[in-house]
């Protein structure tokens, strides 16, 4: 008996599998499984209204979102027609031909890249980088940013007391250092009962968490990946004094200013952190902002947002990422008119009201756009300053070598902050040299 | 065993240890509780600082399990037509409506397909081995049942590239049949053992009477050894099946899609900003069932299981 | 069952009717093993023949346009003079040797606990199986969850019992808990396997052997080192042989725990070739890795098979 079940079980899987693949007025997009990823789905019923093609999402969890992804475009899989992918990702996709070259496309459907912000088409879309070589359309703009309990900094007792010991008003920091010295204010104290810390920050080990963090400081003390670009120069730039100096005020802030227990901790952790009432400030990126308005908790009139501040430079750590049209998907005219659809001024209009991070300048350079969102004023600024990692094809290999030497001299407190960059410049070099670019 | 034994513990000594594993069983049951009631909180319950014990239920984490939300602009979600059932309530009181059903109940169903499938193809497989390693001269057979049992040691990673690019070209990479074979190969030495022994327990005079009677092999393996050896079956059906229903390294590394199962999509389940700890852990929940209930239905064969056989009754 | 005398009053069957009513013996076994034997050949001996092949080249799995080189043992000499990775042997060796043993003191005393049958030992059994009926993902991903000071149980519960602030201290952090906490998760999880185990052996010595022993006026305690240990031995060896092989391969739980932090307190040898696996796509590299990884599984269990046989003949 049990066995006629499992007979019937799976041979129900196998015509599932069957039917799945077979019709192609359907289309497939993946992306990570987060808030805007769901706000796309109500977006795209339009499209499906419009087309007559019929929407599905595959949305992976970010911890396994680009172990999946690159699996899949590696193995040729058939799953996504079209992918958001990272931003670091490209110089694999364009150069294995994971992606399809958009430029023929643009050109015809008269979709100019000039219409998007160019922060964002020179982070998403090009390959090599800066060159007009489009492999993606920008989707959802993304940096890394900062939220504070609006709430705490107006009580007059805290004001008055931070400003006897600083001699200034308790505010949205407007350097690195000021900063810091809020959230050593805020370390420790007694809120409403309960002991509350600094701020929530990236430590995470496995991934890209401390990266994303720490690059926050690097790039605004003027961090920079090479002496100039292209040329794999790393010596001067990537340990020169100031990102030294970065790379010590990041540790500085993890040992003085962040709750007991976040040694590990990214997007996930730092929104608990926040969410539960532990911290005054926390880094984020953007695309959870919506969310965290929306809070019933600490939400609302609790909160505020602010942009990295610079010390050197204004800068911030560049997320989000462009749509990109699989290379062996078999719908490929499908694929290409969600694009072009998506492109559409008055799409991206309502994806921004959504909670998806439009780049296109229909809409951030609307007059009313900044008072759309307490946070949109942030996201314009943050956007004119970002910054990304490596996006090499080896990009995985230097992450994971900037991932260890990151953790092991802010969290575990091994070495000083000249070792870690000048180890880092090894690990790297070795990379490149195994690449062949050095 | 009789009251009256010399080797019976004495009444105290009985009494100290129960105490004891009491307190062992309470001890590690804590984790799994708090998992359990984590399920039936509500998202600001589950990290709330310091921890809540006591907590008003809520079935927020299991409707967030199974549906996908999404928010709508302020004025559209005023004008909405009151929530027609009980979760759309819940979703609404969380400030976002339905966008549609999550992918959950498809991995679960996967889970199911490749977790039964596998354990079956491992039953099946194993039993047919396990039957001619017994009775008959099977050629080298201390070599041939060594060498299965010696890819029980082989650290999965070692073969997971060769069978990446394998499943690969074959086209077996994210397909049910792809991970029901990789879970069976997994499996089948822990099968053969184990059935093996129960095997070579049935008495060889019930076949060759069978034999006598006109049967052929076939038939007396099919009427005769099969049912006598459903209770050893059974118990390697629970050992097979804890590994293929968790298995998370290959499940990640080789399914997206289609084959995914449950484990690598339940620890990630992320909700408004942030992991949705009520969800993942009415995933959890929900998941240990199946198990949880085969093993307390099978208990009394856990033990002879475990050992690869080696315990006789 | 067929009455034999009426059985022997048919005709006995000679072997070529047999044959031609149904497959001769030798056929039938093996159709039946040859199943299995393929199986195993196809899933893991031609993929571990073809990880060796792969170790001696400098091959990337996600570089499909790329030359393939044969660079000889190159990848061996670069693995086997990386400090780096002598740490994750040393953080390996560490977890083995830490997990097995409170997993065979704990295993071993709970089934020597039960075995008094006490009332209700049966379901007590039952629940402590638990934990390991979960999955590793699970669990690694909640673990984290209950060791977060401030809103986690762990901490909670350390503070209630002993007043040690739960914020003081952070089971996942710096400080140097960090390979402790992975341990007692993995014992949480595993020490129920080893009880069972440990079960079946105290239940398959016959009360005989205890009765003499009474006669002959031994202590309890002496019964226990000179009987119970020995007895139970083997099987505690068993034991220890499936668990050491399970956790030397086991990377899923402690990377959602750690990712192998803070630093590389907590990276295992496994997670390390995991991520130059599957992340970095150093695929020549990495099968050399796999293959020392192996080689050096393989050696141990080998030696230890030899000893628990030893063991168990005496």
């Amino acid at each position: 008996m049990k066995a006629r079940l499992l007979a019937a079980c799976s041979a129900a899987a196998i015509s599932v599998a069957g039917m799945a693949s077979a019709q192609s007025s359907e289309l497939t997009l993946c992306w990570a499984a987060w808030d805007p990823a769901n706000a796309l789905v109500e977006l795209s019923k339009d499209f499906e209204t419009q087309s007559g093609i019929k929407m599905n999402f595959e949305f992976v969890p970010w911890p396994n979102f680009a172990d999946r992804m690159l699996n899949e475009l590696n193995s040729g899989g058939q799953l996504c027609d079209l992918l958001i992918g990272d931003s670091q990702w490209m110089g694999g996709a364009a150069e294995n031909g994971w992606y399809v070259k958009l430029n023929d496309f643009f050109d015809k459907e008269g979709i100019s890249m000039d219409d998007f912000a160019p922060a964002t088409v020179y982070a998403y879309s090009t390959w090599p980088k800066g060159t007009p070589n489009y492999y993606a359309l920008p989707a959802m703009g993304d940096a890394n940013g900062w939220f504070y309990r609006k709430d705490w900094f107006a009580r007059p007792e805290i004001q008055e007391e931070f400003k006897a010991k600083y001699g200034r008003d308790l505010a949205e920091p407007t350097s690195q250092k000021e900063l810091l010295e809020i959230a050593q204010f805020f370390q420790g104290r007694e809120i409403d009962g309960k002991t509350v810390y600094g701020a929530s920050i990236f430590t995470e080990r496995g991934s890209e968490g401390i990266t994303m963090g720490a690059t926050g400081a690097l790039y605004a003390w003027g961090f920079k990946y090479e002496n100039s670009p292209g040329s794999y120069d790393m010596q001067g730039a990537v340990n020169s004094p100031e990102a030294v100096e970065a790379l010590e005020f990041y540790k500085e802030l993890y040992k003085t200013g962040t709750p007991p227990g976040y040694d590990n901790a990214y997007m996930e952790q730092s929104l608990d952190a926040f969410k539960s009432g532990q911290v005054a400030m926390a880094m984020n990126w953007f695309a959870f902002f919506p969310g965290l308005y929306a809070d019933p908790n600490t939400g609302g009139d609790k909160i505020d947002f602010f942009v990295n501040p610079p010390q050197n430079v204004a800068a911030s750590t560049l997320g989000g990422q462009g749509i990109s049209v699989v290379a062996n998907t078999d719908n490929m005219d499908g694929a290409l008119a969600y694009i072009k659809w998506f492109a559409n001024p008055d799409v991206q209009k309502k994806w921004w009201s959504m909670g998806g991070y439009s780049c296109h300048k229909a809409v951030l350079d609307d007059p009313n756009f900044v008072n759309t969102a307490p946070f949109a004023g942030d996201f314009l600024q943050a956007m004119g300053g970002v910054q990304d990692f490596w996006q090499e094809p080896a990009y995985a290999q230097l992450l994971l070598a900037m991932q260890e030497r990151l953790h092991n001299y802010i969290v575990a407190d091994q070495g000083t902050a000249q070792e870690a960059l000048d180890g880092l410049i090894a690990d790297w070099t070795e990379v490149f040299e195994d690449e062949g670019k050095l | 065993m009789t009251a009256y034994s010399i080797t019976e513990p004495s009444g105290r000594s009985k009494l100290v240890a129960g105490l004891l594993v009491t307190l062992y069983t309470i001890v590690t049951l804590l984790p799994l509780v708090w998992i359990i009631s984590t399920g039936f909180k509500s998202g600001p319950d589950s990290i709330s600082y310091p921890p809540k014990v006591l907590f008003e239920p809520s079935l927020e984490g299991y409707v967030n399990l199974f549906t996908t939300r999404t928010r709508v602009a302020a004025e559209e979600f005023q004008n909405l037509p009151p929530p027609e059932t009980w979760y759309d309530e819940i979703v609404r009181d969380q400030g976002m409506v339905i966008a549609g059903p999550s992918r959950f109940g498809e991995r679960f169903l996967n889970s199911v397909i490749i977790g039964f499938g596998s354990t079956f193809l491992s039953i099946f497989l194993g039993t047919l081995a396990a039957y001619a390693f017994s009775r008959f001269k099977v050629p080298l057979k201390d070599d041939l049942l060594f060498f299965i049992l010696s890819t029980r040691m082989m650290p999965p990673i070692a073969v997971a590239i060769p069978i990446y690019l394998m499943y690969r070209e074959l086209g077996l990479s994210d397909t049910h049949l792809g991970m029901i074979l990789l879970y069976t190969a997994v499996n089948i030495s822990l099968a053969v053992w184990l059935l093996k022994g129960f095997i070579d327990e049935i008495p060889r005079e019930y076949e060759e009477a069978a034999l006598i009677d006109g049967y052929t092999r076939f038939q007396a393996f099919r009427k005769v050894v099969l049912p006598q050896a459903a209770t050893g079956i059974a118990s390697t059906a629970i050992f097979c099946l804890i590994f293929a229903w968790n298995e998370y390294a290959f499940a990640v590394l080789l399914t997206s899609g289609t084959a995914q199962t449950a484990p690598p999509f339940i620890p990630t389940i992320i909700g408004v900003g942030g992991q949705d700890w009520p969800a993942v852990a009415a995933g959890a929940t929900i998941f240990l069932l199946p198990v949880m209930i085969f093993t307390i239905l099978l208990r009394k064969h856990l033990l002879r299981g475990i050992t690869f056989g080696a315990v006789r009754k | 069952m067929p009455n034999p005398i009426d059985a022997a009053a048919r005709a006995t069957p000679d072997p070529l009717a047999r044959r031609i009513r149904g497959l001769s013996d030798r056929t039938i076994a093996w159709l039946f093993v040859a199943p299995t034997i393929f199986l195993l050949l196809a899933i893991n001996i031609f993929p571990l023949i073809w990880t060796v092949r792969l170790s001696f080249t400098n091959y990337r799995a996600n570089r499909p346009n790329e030359e393939v080189e044969f660079v000889g043992l190159r990848n061996y000499i670069r693995i086997l003079t990386d400090d780096g990775i002598w740490a994750n042997m040393q953080t390996t060796a560490h977890f083995l040797f830490w997990t097995l043993f409170f997993q065979v003191l704990i295993g071993f005393t709970l089934a020597w606990l039960i075995n008094r049958k006490f009332k209700g030992n049966d379901l007590l059994t039952t629940l402590i199986v638990l934990p390991m009926m979960l999955s590793p993902a699970v669990v690694g991903n909640f673990w984290t969850f209950l060791y977060q000071p401030q809103i986690g149980l762990v901490n909670y519960m350390v503070e209630l019992l002993t007043g040690t602030p739960a914020s003081s201290f952070s089971m996942l952090g710096p400080g140097g808990y960090a390979p402790w906490s992975i341990i007692i998760v993995d014992t949480w999880m595993w020490t129920p396997f080893v009880m069972l185990i440990c079960l079946a052996g105290l239940r398959s010595i016959p009360d005989y052997i205890y009765e003499a022993a009474e006669i002959d006026r031994a202590s309890k305690w002496r019964q226990f080192w000179t009987l119970t240990v020995p007895m139970v031995l083997p099987f505690l060896m068993l034991a220890v042989l499936f668990r050491g092989i399970e956790n030397f391969k086991m990377f899923d739980m402690v990377v959602l725990l750690t990712g192998g932090g803070p630093g590389n307190e907590t990276l295992l040898a496994s997670i390390d070739l995991k991520r130059e696996a599957f992340e970095k796509w150093r695929t020549g590299y990495s099968s050399a890795y796999a293959i020392i990884l192996f080689v050096t599984v393989f050696g141990l269990a080998s030696i230890y098979v030899k000893a628990l046989n030893k063991v168990k003949e005496r």
